[in-house]
Parts: structure tokens; C-alpha cells; sequence
């Protein structure tokens, strides 16, 4: 196990590199991160969509969130793969295609966990903010975010925690990620393959298992708070 | 770009993508029975008073809560042969083995959350009505069948009939190990026909269509077995 591990630690941290890309759990994280960032403005946008009073808004809202919850990340993948190079008009490496396929992928989540959040709000905080005198955006910039948001942490680390496990589909298209790096030690190695995989397996499992815990201790905080006892 | 849908009127390719969504709801299916009966017997077994069940119980929900689906298959499809035994191995191999592990690694994953939405479901039913039970003289598993899962189900439907459209769209990750779903089968036929837009398009359509039933049948369901009810 040792000799396992100092051959091909390295290779499950970072990958290739630096003589290649950044791969391995450090490119999971990485695809993960880059993805839950790009995809909150557009979850913002979205889960704001579905709370408006704008019939038209609401209804493509709605229909976003719907359809790309119902599709299979491997198919949003795919569509990544052949439509972005045509849109384009050039070759798009494979991290940013699957890049691009998280963020549309886990806005449609995002977008949900922001909707109820901004639902959970007690009514009277936006009656409060209209009857002083602010305007809509004003509201929703400065009283129902602020609040919505620090409420939504847990589940935003939660989301966090599917992103990660998301991710490891992508190395279906070649992308350097842990799952790649896996398969990549598996054909040079050829024998103990359950070794590698738990590893990978262990990796994913630490690693989310520690973020969902934080996520339930900073839940019991805020619920905690919200009661007045801490 | 062609925009023919000739792959529709072409027997071969039609043939193939019958076959693809065949073997996903039969996947989707297996697993959800699997799946369902596995978290049931767990629930049961929570109920036996020994830590150690306990704590193996919670770290066969953790690994498979934490572990990403498609890492479950793999570490089935490509791992676990090195450990069976031989018996077993030939048993399974004698059928389609890529069909097979992928049904155990689904159902597996699926069960340890369905075993959580089904916990969920009995601790929110007050420990008098376990009392109450077993002062009549019905023992753990008439309790267990009689009492307490009819109410916990209803608590439990609306997350398990989430998880199960969840499910539906992780039958396409058994792809990676060569089962013939869906999704394998449009990259086959995205191979051999080049009508790339149009079959992704087909599939997508399949899957939503599947998918948003799924949905609709979960809220119908639990707007008829209402958590709240009373008889």
C-alpha cells in the first residue's frame, strides 16, 4: 500500500501536472469550485425569476429548472461537447465543456435552493421594505438577499457537496479529474484495481462527508440563532 | 447541419434506441424494487438493539451517501470481482454482468437513501405510538408493519419518489461500464449515423418526458396520502 501510494499519490492529488493539466483531486476541486461559482449568477438570475410577479419571467424560469433538473448530467455533457465547437466556431478544451455543463446543470439547482430561500423570508420583511419606500429592486438588493443568503449556506455547501460528486462523470470526455486519474493508474497498473478505486472511492468520501457535516453543524447555528440561543 | 430525422424510419437505428430505453426502465425498475426491499430490511434492522449493527448501518449510508454514483459502479464493475467468491462471480457472469453490476451498484446507493427518507419517516411518528403497539402485544416486526411504517411511509413518499427520478437519470452513469442504456445507445448510434442533433435531441426528449412523469406522479401521490392525514 505504501509503495501503491508513493507511486501514484502524486498522480491521484494533482494529475499530470505540472507537465500537463491540472488533474486529479485537485482538478475535481477545482472543476467543482469553478462550476458552483459560475453557476450561482446565473442561479441568482433564475431563482429571482421564479419568485417575480412577471408572468413571462416565471414561466421560463420554471421551464429552465425543470427541464435541466430532469435531464441526465451525461446528456448535458454531451450537448456541451457537440454544440459549444459550433457556437464557437473553435475547439473547446474538455475542461471548459464540462465546465460549462456543470454551471447550466447546477443552476437549475442553485436556482431552486435560492427560490426557497427567498420563500422562507417572513412576508412582513418585504411589506416592511415597500411601505418605507423602496423600490422592488432596492428590496430584493438590500433586504431579501442579505438575509436569504446567509441563511442558505448549509445548502449551498450541501450543493457544493453534489457539485463534487457530480464532476466525476466528466472524465467520460477526457477531462482531468480524481475518476480520470483513477482509470489512468488502473490501465498502467492492470492488477489491484479495487485498490485504486477505494482510494478514490475514500477520497470522495472524506472529503464530502467532512463538508456535509460542516453543513449540518453551521444548520444547527443558524436554527440556533433564529431561536435566539446562540 | 441535416436535419432528417431518417434515424426514426430506419429500422436498425429505431431498433437500437428501443433497446436503449428498455434497458433503462428496466434498470430504473430493478433498482427501485432493489433498492426499496434493501432500505426496508435496514429500517428493521435499526430497530435490533446492538451498537455495532447501528454503526455499520450509518457507515453504509455514509459511504454511499458520500461516494459518487459513478464511483459506486466502478468500484463494483471493476473492484469487487478480485473479492467474491468464485461462485458468486460465475453467477453473475453467466447473465450480463455489466447489467448486473450496475443493478447492484444502483440499488445499493439507492437504498441507503431511501433508508434514510424511511428513518425520517418513523422518528417523526411519537414514540407512544410504538407503545401502543407493542402493549397490545404485537411484537418489533408486526409493530414494525402494522403501525409504524403505513404512517412513516406517508412522511417518507415525497422524498423517496424524488430520489427515485434521481435514480432514473443516474441509469444513464451505467454507461461508463458498457451497459447498453440509452445513453450508450445514442453515442452508438450518434457513431454510426452522424445525425448527432437529432438523436441527442430524441434522448433528451425521453428522458424529460420520463423524468417530468415521474414528477407528476410524485406529486399526485402525495396529494393523495397527505403526511397530515387523519382517519
Amino acid at each position: 500500500m505504501i509503495d501503491f501510494l508513493s507511486t501514484y499519490g502524486l498522480m491521484f492529488l494533482v494529475g499530470s501536472w505540472p507537465h500537463g493539466p491540472l488533474g486529479g483531486f485537485a482538478g475535481t476541486l477545482l472543476l467543482a469550485g469553478l462550476g458552483l461559482m459560475g453557476a450561482f449568477p446565473i442561479a441568482l438570475l433564475i431563482g429571482v425569476a421564479r419568485t417575480s410577479s412577471i408572468r413571462a419571467l416565471k414561466i421560463g424560469a420554471t421551464v429552465w429548472v425543470y427541464t435541466f433538473r430532469s435531464i441526465p448530467l451525461i446528456m448535458i455533457i454531451f450537448w456541451a461537447y457537440f454544440l459549444l465547437p459550433t457556437l464557437i466556431g473553435t475547439e473547446v478544451p474538455a475542461f471548459s465543456t464540462a465546465l460549462c455543463a456543470i454551471i447550466i446543470y447546477e443552476s437549475a439547482f442553485l436556482a431552486e435552493i435560492i427560490r426557497a430561500g427567498l420563500e422562507a423570508l417572513p412576508a412582513g420583511q418585504v411589506e416592511a421594505s415597500r411601505a418605507l419606500g423602496l423600490g422592488y429592486f432596492k428590496t430584493l438588493l438590500s433586504i431579501q438577499l442579505p438575509q436569504a443568503l446567509s441563511n442558505m449556506i448549509p445548502s449551498l455547501l450541501n450543493q457544493f457537496v453534489s457539485t463534487i460528486k457530480a464532476t466525476s462523470i466528466a472524465y467520460i470526455i477526457g477531462v482531468q479529474e480524481a475518476s480520470f486519474s483513477a482509470q489512468q493508474i488502473n490501465s498502467i497498473e492492470l492488477t489491484g484495481t479495487l485498490r485504486t478505486y477505494m482510494i478514490l472511492a475514500l477520497f470522495y468520501f472524506f472529503l464530502c462527508a467532512l463538508l456535509s457535516k460542516l453543513a449540518k453543524v453551521l444548520e444547527t447555528h443558524l436554527d440556533n440563532k433564529r431561536i435566539g440561543l446562540a | 447541419m441535416d436535419f432528417s430525422f431518417s434515424l426514426l424510419t430506419n429500422p436498425d437505428t429505431l431498433h437500437m434506441l428501443m433497446w436503449g430505453v428498455s434497458v433503462t426502465l428496466r434498470l430504473f425498475a430493478g433498482a427501485l424494487v432493489c433498492g426499496l426491499t434493501i432500505a426496508l430490511l435496514l429500517s428493521g434492522l435499526y430497530l435490533v438493539p446492538s451498537k455495532l449493527l447501528r454503526w455499520i448501518i450509518a457507515l453504509y449510508v455514509e459511504y454511499h451517501r458520500n461516494v459518487p454514483t459513478v464511483v459506486q459502479i466502478m468500484v463494483w464493475y471493476f473492484g469487487m470481482p478480485e473479492v467474491l467468491p468464485k461462485a458468486i462471480r460465475l453467477w453473475i457472469n453467466q447473465g450480463n454482468t455489466e447489467f448486473s453490476f450496475a443493478l447492484i451498484a444502483l440499488s445499493l446507493n439507492v437504498s441507503a437513501y431511501y433508508y434514510e427518507d424511511i428513518r425520517s419517516g418513523i422518528k417523526a411518528i411519537a414514540a407512544t405510538q410504538i407503545e401502543a403497539a407493542r402493549s397490545i402485544g404485537l411484537g418489533a416486526m408486526q409493530s414494525l408493519r402494522y403501525v409504524i411504517l403505513p404512517q412513516a411511509m406517508r412522511i417518507s413518499i415525497p422524498p423517496i419518489i424524488n430520489r427515485s427520478l434521481i435514480v432514473f437519470k443516474d441509469t444513464s452513469l451505467a454507461m461508463v461500464i458498457g451497459v447498453t442504456e440509452l445513453t450508450y445507445q445514442v453515442k452508438k448510434i450518434e457513431n454510426t449515423t452522424f445525425q448527432t442533433f437529432q438523436i441527442f435531441m430524441i434522448s433528451t426528449l425521453i428522458y424529460l418526458v420520463i423524468s417530468l412523469l415521474i414528477a407528476t406522479l410524485g406529486a399526485q401521490v402525495s396529494r393523495k396520502f397527505p403526511a397530515n392525514f387523519k382517519s
